[in-house]
């Protein structure tokens, strides 16, 4: 990557990302975040109750779902805004590739989920000084709970080029992000492998490998697996792939 | 320095520019005039590189923009229709934007803001919410990050559109200013202004090119015509004639 390249990058990077924090949006996530989180791990999880202090279980066994809703709420505005304020046709008569501005973007939106994560560190000192918690399972776990936040920001990135409307992408990305979460669900997939004729069994299960929870459990037992982080890196580039087609197509 | 060959634009089977071609060397300002709908949007958004062309060439100083956009693209402003902006940012650092990605770092960038927000008349403005301001000021804002970096190449969609007389006249004057080094294209719908303006002027109907000459020229070009608003509407149809015909 050239220097020009990096520079240009960065200034779409620095530009969305300020817009986070002039916007309440931000501030808004970050606190509903915080308080579903600890709101979960303490009142439904009972972490307290409990003589376990591995958060796997009781911490980010919640954070699929809270992702689902929370995190197209902060990447639905990356590209409809730019597609409703017209200035999509600003950026794209720059000197800048849309690959440029798609990573810059995206990574606008990932380093505001990596402070909201960060701020989470009161619950790794309430374990600790409860009890003597293994630091391993911690940290695969947030990697995990990381890399499932960025894979959700990049479908709604994708979902986000195809639209003007903030809304209509908040929606869609929801719904995908639900779909791609509960296909991996054991029990819903028992219960289709059940319904469904003999033969078709190995397309079921091949189909809910595609979930995000599998991969994102295994990580958070402390598992940590190349193959998995290899997943959700995948996820993430063929979702960016998606979005510079949206724009394409947007551009006719 | 602006060729144009064989533009042709299709959206889905309709005809959105059929073979315009055209070309403006330094210190011309051409004008582009024809009826809502013509295609002057569609033809001025190939010619940055927004739109791909179905078919033909865009050249820029001697660079190719379907080969080498991201070059042909440095050395070209580009106004787009309604002056969009980022709502969020303030002028000064929509400008800085602007230039960074144009390549201008550090005390360059720095010496380009002041620069535009002189010549642009936004000093006043330059740490007030783009949000904010009125549609006068918006406008020269967004005219403004066109010409942050002094392109050789400047294409302004609608540059007057909303405009006061006097912010009209400014404009104007601007382009003419500016006109003398640099290549310029403009669309517009007001024809005093192409007068007042442009060295040459283009009328384009249903996606082709129907005039092409000095506005001297082309007032010739309909005999007894003593404006350009009697040969634009000669030489032009609108929508209602369209329908009736069909």
């Amino acid at each position: 990557m050239s220097n020009r390249a990096i520079q240009n990058t960065l200034a779409v990077f620095k530009r969305e990302f300020m817009a986070y924090f002039n916007s309440p949006v931000f501030y808004v996530i970050v606190v509903i975040f915080l308080l579903a989180t600890n709101g979960f791990t303490f009142f439904f999880s009972r972490l307290l109750d409990s003589d376990d202090v591995s958060l796997a279980t009781r911490f980010f066994v919640w954070h699929p779902w809270i992702y689902t809703v929370l995190a197209p709420a902060v990447g639905m505005r990356l590209w409809s805004e730019e597609h409703r304020l017209g200035t999509i046709e600003l950026l794209m008569t720059m000197p800048v590739s849309p690959w440029q501005a798609i990573v810059g973007k995206f990574l606008a939106a990932s380093v505001i989920w990596l402070i909201a994560l960060a701020l989470t560190f009161p619950i790794v000192g309430t374990v600790a000084y409860l009890g003597d918690p293994d630091s391993g399972p911690i940290i695969s776990g947030y990697v995990a709970s990381y890399l499932y936040a960025m894979a959700c920001l990049a479908v709604t990135s994708a979902i986000s080029a195809f639209t003007r409307s903030q809304v209509v992408c908040f929606i869609i990305s929801v719904a995908f992000c639900l779909v791609i979460a509960l296909i991996g669900d054991p029990g819903l997939t028992q219960t289709v492998v059940n319904a469904v004729p003999n033969g078709m069994e190995g397309i079921v299960r091949f189909i809910s490998y595609f979930s995000f929870m599998d991969h994102f459990f295994e990580m958070t037992k402390g598992i940590f697996v190349l193959r998995d982080v290899l997943y959700f890196v995948s996820v993430i580039v063929v979702a960016l792939l998606v979005t510079d087609q949206g724009l394409r197509s947007k551009r006719a | 320095m602006i060729q144009v060959k064989n533009l042709i634009k299709l959206f889905g089977t309709k005809v959105a520019v059929d073979d315009v071609s055209f070309s403006v060397e330094k210190g011309e300002v051409l004008g582009f005039l024809g009826p809502n709908g013509a295609g002057k949007s569609t033809t001025m958004r190939m010619v940055t590189g927004y739109f791909r062309p179905t078919s033909g060439s865009v050249n820029l100083c001697g660079i190719d923009m379907l080969e080498e956009p991201e070059l042909a693209k440095q050395r070209l402003g580009y106004l787009p229709e309604n002056a969009p902006l980022y709502s969020d940012m303030t002028v000064a650092s929509f400008l800085g934007f602007c230039a960074e990605l144009r390549g201008l770092h550090g005390a360059q960038r720095t010496q380009a803001i002041d620069r535009v927000l002189d010549l642009c008349f936004l000093d006043s403005v330059r740490n007030q919410s783009v949000d904010t301001l009125s549609k006068g000021y918006r406008h020269r804002t967004c005219f403004a990050q066109s010409i942050i970096h002094d392109p050789d190449v400047l294409i302004l969609d609608e540059p007057t559109d909303g405009l006061d007389p006097n912010q009209k006249h400014e404009v104007r004057s601007m382009i003419k200013r500016m006109g003398k080094d640099k290549a310029i294209i403009f669309s517009t719908h007001i024809l005093e202004e192409v007068e007042a303006a442009c060295s040459r002027a283009i009328i384009i109907d249903r996606g082709k090119v129907v005039a092409d000459g000095t506005p001297e020229s082309l007032k010739k070009l309909v005999p007894g015509a003593n404006s350009l608003d009697e040969v634009f509407r000669s030489i032009t149809k609108s929508d209602t004639a369209v329908k009736k015909a069909a």
